[in-house]
């Protein structure tokens, strides 16, 4: 931490500080916090009530109830996993080749992956869309997954950057005992990676877990819908009964709150990391 | 010399574990789910976006071919290439979140008690899935609802505050601030990182030779994060071009909060004149390349004046040697 002189004029940078960070902290957390109270109030103290004052208790739970009944949470935990664990592997796979061979081609190879993560996502969709229509992957799971997959350029760069400090002696070594080539990324490099694989489930994770434009061009059946897609059903139904829209906001939120005060150091470092490249 | 072994399945192993023969097989099956899926949801949809922004067509039927008259169309009609106006307000609010961010995060160098609480509280709305920050906004400036309640305790008059999200002057700026409520905390934390990795024997010595705050700022702190802060405005930039989440769920474009992409979204999927929005997507695709080069080539040449543009040659010639060294080494 740095040197400072104490002195009037170091009190005075002090208060204002702390105030400065306050009214962040503030502005950042009032708009949840009032969606946290509106969501354990009733249809009558909603409708009477001023939307600043507590509910009258917080085990008023119906309004959960009925955004449960709504939003599919198991299966978006299952989405983001499956998407997770393909993900990670042939990123991993990629980047080691990248990385540790020099064959003809290469180079290019890794400029059409940079060059492809400058193309705008949402804009891709419309042809995307096509595509997945004539392979007839619309409405399943799986061309879902491969959609997200495809369109993943973020962490064969963060698995990259990791392999460029991994040394090669240890690839050496291990050739020299006569391990493949396969022997040698599962069994010796893939443990290794472990920081690159969490700060890619990190990235990754959050980002499947809130996804919203591709599930609701792929996932058009209810029964396939992710929270995102299932959340956003509830502008047409409830229109302005905010209750229950506060409800599954909140339930959409919980479980990323949990996961990030579980993970926080990690978030932190992982955000860093994938923004290098981000 | 080992014996020749007699049966096919250990002369195929044999094979198998010939070095050479073991690299192409690594190298090929590596490689082709990664490269297949690049081809089928890059490369492949890139090369029909171009080629279907010459066609007035649908998803399914007829095409015609109609040489460049959807891109005339989409500079021609104000509603699609004004939007394009409606990213200046994001844009605004970019560099607003960038400033916030820089200044926060200084303040975060300093030290500060209870950090941890204020960073958390911060950087937490970076989490929120865009729908439900939609919601947690429509919500909050909704006439009579929590924004006006928090202005009324100031003593305002609910008759005198407009309706936040229909007034064509002051809607865009209040959807913009959405965005840089769920982006700053996480430009803070970026900021802090590259801060805190500056040795903080420079803050000492500084502190020691009699430099104020200011100044420790803008010559240790500044220059040490400079090329974080220029990544961070090109990809503010290209983020602001491409804003969607916010006019789609909070206002669904109407008063004219439509961006770019709300309106390629609905000329694509609920008019479905493919050709047109494939158009649109091309000219946003040139202005984010045409954004991203100009902001480095403006930073390289404006910003950089002798002593730096000398450290940053000086890093470049260490990174070759590095590279080099690693090329030797990396021949398995």
């Amino acid at each position: 931490m740095i040197y400072l002189k104490k002195s009037f004029l170091g009190t005075v940078f002090d208060v204002m500080k702390y105030v400065i960070l306050t009214l962040a902290a503030l502005v950042a957390v009032v708009p949840v916090v009032v969606c946290v109270f509106t969501a354990f109030k009733t249809e009558d103290e909603y409708a009477h009530g001023s939307v600043l004052e507590l509910p009258k208790s917080f085990l008023y739970l119906d309004n959960f109830k009925e955004a449960i009944s709504k939003a599919n949470m198991l299966r978006c935990f299952l989405n983001t996993f499956l998407v997770l664990v393909c993900s990670v592997l042939i990123s991993a796979m990629l980047a080691y080749i990248l990385n540790r061979f020099r064959f003809p081609g290469r180079g290019m190879i890794e400029s059409l992956f940079l060059f492809a993560s400058l193309l705008p996502g949402i804009a891709m969709q419309v042809t995307i869309y096509q595509i997945m229509y004539s392979l007839g992957l619309i409405n399943h799971l799986y061309g879902y997954m491969i959609v997200l997959m495809g369109t993943d350029i973020i962490s064969i760069y963060l698995f990259l950057q990791f392999f460029e400090n991994l040394p090669t002696s240890l690839d050496e070594s291990a050739t020299m005992d006569g391990c493949t080539y396969f022997g040698v990324f599962f069994k010796i490099l893939f443990p290794l990676l472990k920081p690159a694989i969490m700060t890619t489930v990190v990235l990754k994770g959050v980002s499947v877990y809130n996804e919203y434009y591709a599930s609701n061009l792929y996932l058009q059946r209810p029964e396939l819908r992710t929270i995102s897609t299932a959340l956003y059903t509830f502008t047409g139904p409830y229109g302005s009964k905010y209750n229950y829209i506060c409800a599954g906001v909140l339930i959409t939120i919980l479980p990323l709150l949990i996961f990030f005060l579980l993970f926080q150091k990690q978030v932190y470092s992982g955000m860093a990391s994938g923004a290098v490249k981000g | 010399m080992k014996k020749q072994a007699s049966s096919g399945s250990s002369s195929f192993k044999q094979w198998f574990l010939k070095r050479d023969v073991q690299r192409v097989l690594v190298i090929l099956t590596f490689m082709a789910v990664p490269m297949l899926l690049l081809l089928l949801f890059t490369y492949i949809p890139f090369a029909k976006m171009i080629q279907f922004s010459f066609y007035n067509m649908k998803y399914i039927g007829e095409r015609k071919f109609v040489g460049l008259s959807n891109y005339r169309r989409v500079f021609q009609n104000k509603e699609l290439f004004g939007s394009l106006l409606v990213s200046l307000y994001y844009m605004g609010g970019g560099a607003v979140q960038l400033a916030l961010a820089l200044l926060f995060a200084s303040l975060f160098v300093f030290k500060v008690k209870g950090e941890g609480v204020f960073k958390a509280a911060m950087f937490f709305p970076y989490l929120i899935c865009g729908i439900a920050i939609g919601f947690i906004f429509k919500f909050f400036y909704f006439h009579g609802y929590v924004l006006d309640t928090i202005l009324q305790a100031f003593g305002m008059k609910l008759e005198n505050l407009p309706l936040w999200l229909q007034n064509t002057k002051i809607n865009n700026i209040a959807l913009a601030a959405t965005s840089v409520w769920r982006y700053t905390g996480q430009n803070t934390i970026l900021f802090l990182g590259a801060m805190m990795s500056v040795d903080s024997d420079l803050y000492e010595a500084a502190a020691l030779d009699g430099c104020n705050r200011w100044q420790q700022f803008r010559y240790i702190i500044l220059p040490s994060i400079k090329s974080i802060i220029v990544l961070n405005i090109i990809l503010c930039v290209s983020g602001c071009l491409s804003a969607f989440e916010p006019p789609y769920v909070i206002t669904n474009g109407s008063f004219g909060t439509a961006t770019y992409f709300v309106q390629m979204n609905s000329v694509a999927h609920e008019t479905q004149k493919v050709g047109l929005a494939c158009a649109m997507a091309i000219i946003l695709l040139g202005l984010i390349i045409l954004c991203t080069v100009g902001q480095k080539l403006f930073f390289k040449y404006v910003f950089n004046n002798g002593t730096e543009d000398e450290s940053a040659k000086a890093v470049r010639a260490k990174k070759k040697a590095l590279k080099m060294q690693q090329r030797k080494g990396s021949r398995v």
